[in-house]
């Protein structure tokens, strides 16, 4: 007969090291943050980030990377989110389960999976060379604006689908048609939950560094123009550490980023908090 | 508002069948950005992987694009490599915390795990990457040996990497269990820990599996983080400490000045990847699916 082990023993032994783990992970998270900020704030001052980079990025600051990330990163919200809301409306509000939806969550489920590099590779074929765009800011917002719809369409429609069904039984008794219901009572009660898969998808934006090197290309100048090419600040951090251009400057871009990644996911944090709140 | 005209009825009615038009098209715009994508990829791609024939594009173990030697053998096995050794690491860690967060952890607790995991998604590849160059590097160098930039740093990186997808796909899984399954295991005496181990994880599996596929795509598909680390030398890697390059650093490291031909073997090495990221997204979503109709009956 094989050799029992007592049951709470083992549920002692399994429960520290499931709890071993779990710390482990969160101190890598909190090394990694601490880190970059300790080598990174030494470097900052409003001149770092009000200067232009000077002699490729080894002296001066990063203010053309900041607006090249702002432009960009702008660009593919305001072209996704209308698009990833328009597919959560019509999802949840104007169709009913089927060979349809099926067909659209299953599209956007895989394009959710796609690798940075493939969109990269797209959109060099398509906007930079094929349509003429060259490397811009619109061929880079463009293919981030692919990338971030998937996110944008799931987060609305969770949002959508949270808010209670009276609300659109009401008003629909008030006389109001499909699209009134929603334009005036759905997205208003949904936007909290909406505009966390948008902040989100900032996040993402910033961070992104493969898909925009191969888009917008990695130009120093200050973007004058849409079709202007311009180094966001991931592919400036990236060029500085891969080339060892300067190590100070690179850890100043880093703790930049790190700084909007935990501004933007505390953002996120409370707006989610509060479209919570609201409906339970 | 008073009495609506008929007329003015009507106009509204017509205006909603408008908007239902409109937003279908609309919702069609990810499935149509797939659609173009896969179009333009193998389009650019394919040609060239049969004019010098499938068996050596695939099975070639040299790649020497300025003599048109094109072998992405060494890439496809060192995606593979980088991402098992992801998995070992990233599986086990992405669990256990999964199975802290739902069942072993007070509320609190599970208040400042969430976050974390979230903020773990949020921080970009490259300062990942950045953190392989600056600390992981020369440890391995300094405790094993040999160039550091290496397949073993890859996976641990990797493996980081991929413990928000795991994570996060997890919970939702292991939350989905009705509770009475919990209540009922409880009830018959059996500890936390045996109902995790013999009711939950289970019941779970299908959702489980999936979030494993789905990081297994994240690691493949991962490049700039790979690319700082991974040494990116274009042989198949001989130890765990050899240098490694994958199919999507072989897009990314040339990316930047090939032309013609060499080019367009980069698209190829962009078509194989994308045809992996495809299967197992497909298999990742047919077992979600499943989960979902498998409790339902």
């Amino acid at each position: 007969m094989k050799r029992r082990i007592d049951p709470r023993t083992e549920q002692a032994v399994v429960r520290t090291v499931l709890w071993t783990l779990t710390a482990l992970t969160v101190l890598i998270l909190v090394y990694i943050i601490v880190f970059i900020l300790r080598k990174g704030i030494p470097a900052l001052s409003w001149e770092f980030l009000s200067k232009n980079p000077v002699d490729m990025g080894k002296a001066g600051g990063i203010f053309s990377t900041v607006v090249g990330t702002i432009a960009l990163t702008a660009g593919a919200i305001l072209i996704a989110t209308p698009l990833g809301i328009g597919t959560a409306i019509y999802l949840t509000e104007y169709t009913w389960e089927g060979p349809v939806t099926r067909v659209i969550r299953f599209g956007a489920e895989c394009l959710a999976g796609i690798p940075s590099i493939i969109f990269g590779l797209f959109g060099f074929i398509l906007f930079v060379t094929k349509l003429g765009f060259g490397w811009s800011i619109l061929s880079g917002s463009l293919t981030l604006a692919f990338m971030l719809l998937p996110t944008i369409i799931r987060t609305s429609e969770e949002a959508i689908k949270s808010v209670p069904p009276v609300y659109r039984t009401v008003s629909f008794s008030l006389g109001s048609t499909k699209w009134q219901t929603v334009t005036r009572v759905v997205l208003p009660s949904a936007l909290p939950g909406i505009m966390t898969g948008v902040v989100l998808s900032v996040g993402r934006s910033i961070g992104e560094t493969a898909a925009v090197i191969f888009t917008a290309g990695s130009a120093l100048r200050l973007p004058t123009s849409l079709f202007s090419s311009s180094r966001t600040m991931s592919v400036h951090f990236y060029i500085l550490a891969r080339e060892g251009i300067s190590m100070p400057n690179a850890y100043g871009t880093a703790a930049i980023l790190i700084i909007a990644i935990l501004g933007i996911n505390i953002l996120t944090y409370y707006l989610m908090n509060r479209f919570i709140r609201r409906y339970s | 508002m008073g009495t609506v005209g008929r007329g003015a009825r009507n106009r509204l009615e017509r205006n909603d069948r408008l908007v239902r038009l409109a937003l279908l098209v609309v919702a069609f715009s990810a499935v149509s950005v797939l659609l173009i994508i896969t179009v333009f990829i193998i389009e650019q791609g394919t040609p060239i992987m049969f004019k010098y024939g499938l068996k050596s594009f695939l099975a070639g173990s040299s790649w020497y694009p300025s003599e048109k030697v094109f072998g992405l053998w060494p890439m496809i096995v060192g995606s593979i490599y980088v991402t098992l050794g992801a998995m070992v690491l990233g599986v086990p860690f992405g669990l256990a915390c999964a199975i802290v967060l739902t069942e072993f952890s007070s509320k609190r607790v599970r208040g400042v795990i969430k976050p974390v995991v979230e903020l773990l998604a949020g921080i970009p590849s490259v300062v990942y990457g950045f953190m392989g160059v600056v600390i992981l590097v020369p440890f391995i160098r300094e405790t094993f040996g040999g160039p550091g930039l290496s397949v073993l740093a890859a996976s641990i990186i990797l493996g980081i990497m991929i413990l928000p997808t795991i994570i996060s796909i997890s919970v939702d899984s292991l939350q989905a269990i009705p509770p009475s399954y919990r209540e009922g295991s409880i009830a018959l005496g059996a500890t936390k820990w045996q109902t995790v181990k013999m009711v939950l994880l289970p019941a779970a599996r299908s959702g489980i599996i999936a979030s494993v596929i789905l990081g297994m795509g994240r690691a493949i598909g991962e490049t700039m983080a790979v690319i700082m680390i991974a040494g990116n030398a274009a042989s198949v890697p001989g130890s765990l400490l050899a240098p490694v390059r994958t199919l999507t650093s072989n897009i990314a490291l040339e990316m930047g000045y090939a032309a013609g031909e060499h080019r367009q073997a980069l698209f190829a090495t962009g078509v194989i990847l994308f045809v992996i990221i495809m299967v197992l997204n497909t298999v990742a979503n047919v077992t979600a699916s499943r989960m979902k109709g498998g409790r339902r009956g």
